[in-house]
């Protein structure tokens, strides 16, 4: 066998994701040098390593290819997901800064964290292996599970990380499950020879049906944990309650991102033909997707309204909005649509990520140093002490409701289109009712901020680096929902690169 | 030679015991390891699915399987040591600080 050479790895594709998995190693040794009360270098060292994955990313971008020896695909999918991680990662430093300060957990290391699963993500959006998807997730969990723990030996803090390390090994464990039944009935961990075996199997005898059925199955659950859809969402409030701030901000997009990317390609690319009955037009999946999707939309929403602290409510809401992305990945299953549903897909965890993000910054702001503070009551009067602030938040909460001239209204209406265009009628119609529910919820908080009289002084934490956080993701919003073909043109050729993967 | 069918049976019933011992123990080390077996009964069925292929693919999975397992043995055990420290119990039913 011919060992492959160094150029035939394509190594220059690989570049944006090991550049920063190498910095996080490097930043390590570099952190042992930088003394205690200066630790916000490390900081900007990190943001320096996410901007150059940053620019790498725009470089590859737009020349697509496979690296190492096809397990790698650099193509517009996995580069437009890298953009909104990396946005994430460098937002979430920004609200890291001062919040690890004030709350007395300054340690180099959460940088180094941060920066290893965030190229973890990005190793997730690139895999077109099962074994790659695999590492890539592991890669992305195991500094996620430090991270939510950080605040040690805070004791809520260290049941957010043990909730999360038990939930989340037990997923991934469901997941190599999966892929072994995967690779049982086909052959191959690699997505694009998978394709063809099904197409075999399915030709065949029953009992590789079976495994194909049983290992989509398990990878779906497996995935699902990840990105928090009912009925595998049970960790979510909890963790995201006990995690730090920032890091739940962090882990609220940017898991979300690397499980959709993950659930994408493989059924896109590895199992689009897998249908149950004979002579199916749709792929088999849709039917799974649809009533899982269906389920997240209606319990995600439904227990958001009863919830009293902030970061619990982002936490449903949160469950809810990943139901919508999967929305369109079901709508995806219709063949002829799965392109317009991949962009739809990838345009609303874009507008998610910068809504999420800045109303996650404006929940920190209020957040005392002690971690308290989070609780919907201490809104009230915001509007009074601080307009401006409540005013954003105000505008964030719209977003996240789906009103025009929002990021969230460009999201949904994408993703409500695909979905109707892939006749998925019924879908559609709880999509919709379930935004008008989660309208409840949101504009409590609106009117908590400027209707509602409140006593002490609420805003005292909104640091610097936090606003321009705020401010950031502010503009994202509003920029995403005025001129949302930036972001549409942007994606335009996204979802033809997944498609014309297969060989 | 025992049939590929044989193997995967097994790795079945180990997964299904896994999951069993993670839903139903309550001591965080025994969950922990319920997850371990977990993800050797996926090594067995990778391992015995390799041999009917004939390729090297279902191997390699493995080995990676293994690392990641190691690596997860030990975040695992460092938060259990932390949760011990700081609660003098690994009983998962007393993790009730966040609720709602």
């Amino acid at each position: 066998m011919q060992l492959p050479s160094l150029s035939e790895l394509n190594l220059g594709l690989t570049v944006p994701a090991l550049s920063l998995a190498l910095w996080a190693c490097i930043l390590l040794v570099i952190d042992l040098f930088i003394p205690r009360d200066r630790k916000s270098v490390t900081a900007w060292l990190a943001a320096g390593g996410v901007v150059f994955a940053f620019i790498a990313n725009l470089l590859v971008y737009r020349d697509p290819g496979v690296a190492f020896m096809g397990l790698f695909v650099a193509d517009e999918f996995a580069g437009f997901l890298n953009i909104v991680v990396l946005l994430t990662a460098f937002i979430a430093i920004l609200m890291s800064v001062d919040y690890l300060k004030r709350t007395g957990i300054e340690r180099g290391e959460y940088y180094v964290l941060l920066l290893m699963t965030t190229s973890g993500i990005m190793f997730m959006n690139s895999a077109n292996d099962l074994a790659v998807v695999f590492i890539a997730l592991e890669l992305l969990s195991i500094p996620l599970y430090v991270l939510a723990a950080f605040r040690a030996p805070e004791e809520r803090s260290e049941e957010a990380g043990l909730k999360y390390f038990i939930l989340g090994a037990f997923a991934s464990a469901f997941f190599v499950f999966g892929a072994a039944l995967i690779y049982g009935a086909t052959g191959s961990s690699s997505l694009p020879v998978i394709v063809d075996a099904v197409g075999r199997a399915l030709a065949g005898e029953g009992s590789s049906l079976l495994l194909l059925l049983m290992g989509s199955g398990l990878i779906l659950a497996g995935l699902g944990f990840k990105v928090a859809v009912v009925p595998f969402h049970m960790w979510t409030p909890d963790v995201y309650e006990g995690a730090p701030t920032p890091v739940t901000a962090f882990m609220s997009v940017g898991a979300k991102v690397g499980g959709f990317a993950a659930l994408l390609r493989i059924l896109l690319v590895a199992l689009p033909a897998l249908t149950v009955a004979e002579g199916d037009a749709v792929a088999g999946w849709q039917t799974a997707t649809w009533v899982v999707a269906a389920l997240t939309l209606i319990l995600g929403n439904i227990v958001a309204i009863s919830q009293t602290n902030i970061k619990r409510l982002l936490a449903y809401s949160s469950i809810a909005h990943a139901g919508y992305v999967l929305m369109a990945v079901a709508a995806a299953g219709t063949p002829g649509v799965s392109d317009q549903a991949t962009r739809a897909a990838l345009i609303y965890l874009m507008a998610y990520m910068f809504t999420n993000l800045g109303a996650f910054a404006v929940a920190m702001a209020i957040e005392k140093d002690d971690g308290s503070g989070t609780s919907l009551d201490d809104f009230k009067g915001l509007g009074r002490s601080r307009p401006l602030l409540a005013a954003i938040m105000a505008v964030f909460m719209l977003s996240l409701t789906g009103i025009p001239l929002t990021a969230g209204f460009v999201g949904k209406w994408v993703v409500f289109q695909a979905t109707i265009e892939a006749g998925l009628y019924t879908l559609a119609v709880i999509g919709v009712l379930t935004s008008v529910i989660s309208a409840f919820y949101y504009v409590r908080v609106i009117v908590n901020m400027f209707l509602e009289d409140g006593e002490g002084d609420p805003a005292a934490a909104a640091t610097p680096y936090v606003q321009w956080a705020i401010y950031l993701t502010f503009a994202g919003t509003l920029v995403l929902g005025i001129i949302p073909s930036l972001v549409t043109n942007l994606s335009g050729p996204v979802a033809l690169a997944v498609a014309s993967l297969v060989p | 030679m025992v049939q590929t069918e044989m193997y995967v049976m097994l790795a079945v019933v180990l997964f299904v015991l896994g999951t069993l011992g993670v839903l139903l123990r309550r001591n965080a080390i025994l969950v922990f390891m319920s997850v371990e077996l977990m993800l050797n009964a996926a090594n067995l069925a990778l391992v015995a699915f390799a041999r009917q292929w004939g390729n090297v693919d279902g191997h390699l999975f493995v080995f990676f399987v293994i690392t990641v397992a190691a690596a997860e043995v030990a975040i695992g055990l460092a938060l259990i040591v932390a949760i011990f420290r700081s609660k003098k119990s690994i009983n998962i039913d007393e993790l009730h600080q966040l609720k709602g």
